[in-house]
């Protein structure tokens, strides 16, 4: 049995008030196992991003509970919150994110110097991690020298460079080419199968959903589909 | 955690070093201006000094009338006689010698030359008195003061102007009507505190002044007196025991202010400097005006950083950096910057000063307070001007950051 990451519990969240109150989620309760691969699906509203920022502890619930690994993240202030990111989560965008003018591999040690780890295991864990998304000998390029796909390699990297329990995907293939959004999935794919990262990914194509193990399908702020239950049946 | 932030501030400099040179212009003009405005300003107090040191510095002048103070006029006063002199030697056991001066201005001429200089009347003590030196020739002595004989020493600029290169010991120059040997020349002393030409003076025997020179109602009448004190006694003294001397010489009641003033060089040379000193803080707060400009840069330049990189901001944020660790970056990027435009500036202040004493012919006094206050300024206008960008760094939303185009 594979222990639970992630459980939230009637999460809602509401932006704004009074008139212009907005409920983005409307009492969502799932769990995620350490090891899934979980793509998060819905139309533009319905409410994907609001979970994903926060399950990334980027936002707070309005009610409800989200435990991290037994841990009440919606009673952890701000810093708090920071320090989870920091030794728990990785994030990647659609839009890479990385540090322009500055090299792939300063941009993957980027979390271990929040980490305050000293230089050589810097560049050695680094190297490690740019190794393994296939970006060896591409070290010392900046951002500006490597194309699309690359560059979400180096994002990638610099996610699983600390190891986080969770590495969490907002529409990585968003910007990137059908070939290009292949190999990057089945670089999520081997990460996870093959290092037993868990992934939660966000995205609106079927095609990137189907190399999840479990999709979420979110409809007005409410799930209205999950796989896990369909296998379970 | 401080070292970790700045190997940020400095990734984040390198990035971007043509930006980063253009605002620290600011900060090391402005550094550079204050130091060097100061260091002119002492340049100028040192020459002043020294100035009045080739006074002698146990000098004690003795003048008739006060001072000008504010709402006091200038008044006449009677001037002082020869015996005021013999008096004070008498009655003031810390004075060495008394010279008495008195001098009017004059055309003075020898063969086609001509030059207007003042003519002074004195004693041969005021050789040693105002401490002059003998070029060539020699000093008039007791006998020949006493006989009043026609007999001149010459400052550098007259002799320079009447004589050209030849050597005027032995010739005969006019004055007023009078014809004068000349005997000896002045080594030069240059220029005064005041900005006056020192060497620009013709010396007789004060006896010969009193008959030939000065006009008829004066005859008697010495100008000034200054009095050389021995060594190592206090000029301070000296200046209480004349006062009352003179006081009671020329019979001025105890309810009376003295018609006449006594002071030592010390007294000009305080006064002098504390006027440049005045001169010179001006200068250096008009120069730190530039500095406060240049720190308004660097606010102004980190808000458009903290803007632009508004998305890195987010990632660092999302990747895990805490609230003050951003705050932390963006304050060390700007204090990186001031302190290296302060040490660029401190750098440039030395070469700038450096050519202006030199140029301007001042002696180049290095302040190191100066300097390192300088410094110490210009970084804490870093974290001044930079406290308010980096505040809004780390105080983003992270989610907002991250959507930010």
């Amino acid at each position: 049995m594979k222990e639970t990451l992630i459980s939230l519990r009637e999460v809602t969240k509401t932006y704004g008030s009074g008139q212009a109150a907005f409920q983005a989620l409307k009492g969502v309760s799932f769990d995620i196992a350490e090891g899934e691969f979980v793509a998060v699906m819905g139309p533009s509203g319905s409410g994907k991003s609001t979970v994903m920022n926060i399950l990334g502890c980027l936002d707070v619930p309005t009610s409800g509970e989200y435990l991290f690994l037994g841990e009440h993240v919606e009673l952890l202030n701000r810093d708090e919150r920071a320090l989870l990111r920091r030794h728990c989560l990785g994030f990647v965008f659609q839009g890479f994110n990385l540090l322009a003018r500055t090299t792939a591999l300063e941009n993957v040690e980027l979390p271990l110097l929040y980490r305050g780890l000293p230089l050589a295991e810097r560049h050695a864990q680094a190297k490690a991690a740019l190794a393994l998304v296939g970006l060896t000998g591409w070290e010392h390029h900046t951002p500006a020298e490597l194309s699309g796909g690359q560059q979400q390699r180096v994002a990638i990297a610099r996610a699983i460079v600390t190891r986080p329990a969770l590495l969490l995907a907002d529409e990585p293939t968003g910007n990137l080419d059908s070939e290009r959004s292949a190999e990057i999935m089945q670089l999520l794919t081997g990460l996870n199968q093959e290092h037993g990262i868990t992934v939660l990914m966000v995205t609106h194509e079927p095609d990137m959903a189907a190399y999840a193990s479990r999709t979420l399908r979110f409809v007005d702020g409410l799930i209205g589909h999950d796989t896990a239950y369909v296998g379970a049946d | 955690m401080l070292w970790n932030a700045l190997l940020l501030a400095l990734r984040e400099i390198r990035r971007n070093l043509m930006r980063a040179s253009l605002t620290v212009l600011g900060i090391i003009i402005g550094v550079a201006a204050v130091i060097t405005m100061v260091t002119l300003g002492n340049g100028a107090t040192a020459l002043i000094t020294a100035q009045v040191a080739s006074l002698g510095s146990n000098l004690v002048i003795v003048r008739p009338g006060q001072r000008m103070s504010p709402g006091q006029p200038a008044g006449w006063a009677p001037a002082f006689k020869e015996e005021d002199m013999q008096a004070i030697l008498e009655a003031v056991h810390a004075v060495r010698e008394v010279a008495g001066i008195a001098q009017r201005g004059s055309t003075v001429a020898w063969m086609t030359e001509s030059t207007f200089t003042p003519i002074v009347g004195s004693t041969p003590s005021y050789l040693e008195v105002g401490n002059w030196k003998i070029a060539e020739g020699r000093f008039f002595n007791d006998s020949e003061q006493r006989a009043g004989r026609a007999l001149c020493v010459l400052g550098d600029t007259v002799k320079k102007a009447l004589f050209s290169g030849s050597s005027p010991i032995g010739e005969k120059i006019r004055t007023r009507g009078v014809s004068c040997e000349v005997i000896g020349v002045l080594a030069p002393k240059g220029q005064s505190a005041m900005g006056q030409d020192q060497d620009d003076i013709v010396l007789m025997p004060l006896k010969a002044y009193q008959r030939r020179i000065a006009g008829r109602r004066s005859r008697q009448d010495v100008g000034t007196l200054l009095l050389s004190v021995r060594d190592g006694l206090s000029t301070e003294r000296v200046v209480r025991d004349v006062s009352a001397l003179m006081r009671e010489r020329r019979g001025i009641a105890p309810n009376e202010n003295d018609n006449f003033s006594v002071f030592d060089t010390r007294q000009i040379s305080d006064a002098l400097s504390s006027t440049t000193r005045v001169l010179t803080a001006l200068l250096g707060a008009v120069a730190a005006v530039s500095l406060l400009v240049g720190g308004i840069g660097i606010m102004n330049i980190m808000l458009v950083s903290v803007t632009e990189r508004t998305r890195e901001i987010g990632t660092r944020l999302a990747i895990g950096a805490l609230e003050r660790e951003v705050l932390l970056q963006f304050l060390v990027e700007a204090v990186a910057l001031s302190a290296f435009g302060g040490l660029v500036g401190i750098a440039l202040a030395l070469v700038a000063s450096f050519g202006l004493t030199s140029a301007m012919g001042l002696p180049f006094v290095l302040d190191f307070q100066i300097m390192l206050l300088a410094f110490a300024v210009s970084a804490g206008i870093g974290v001044l001007f930079g406290f308010v960008p980096a505040r809004r760094a780390a105080r983003l939303d992270p989610i907002e950051a991250l959507r930010h185009e």
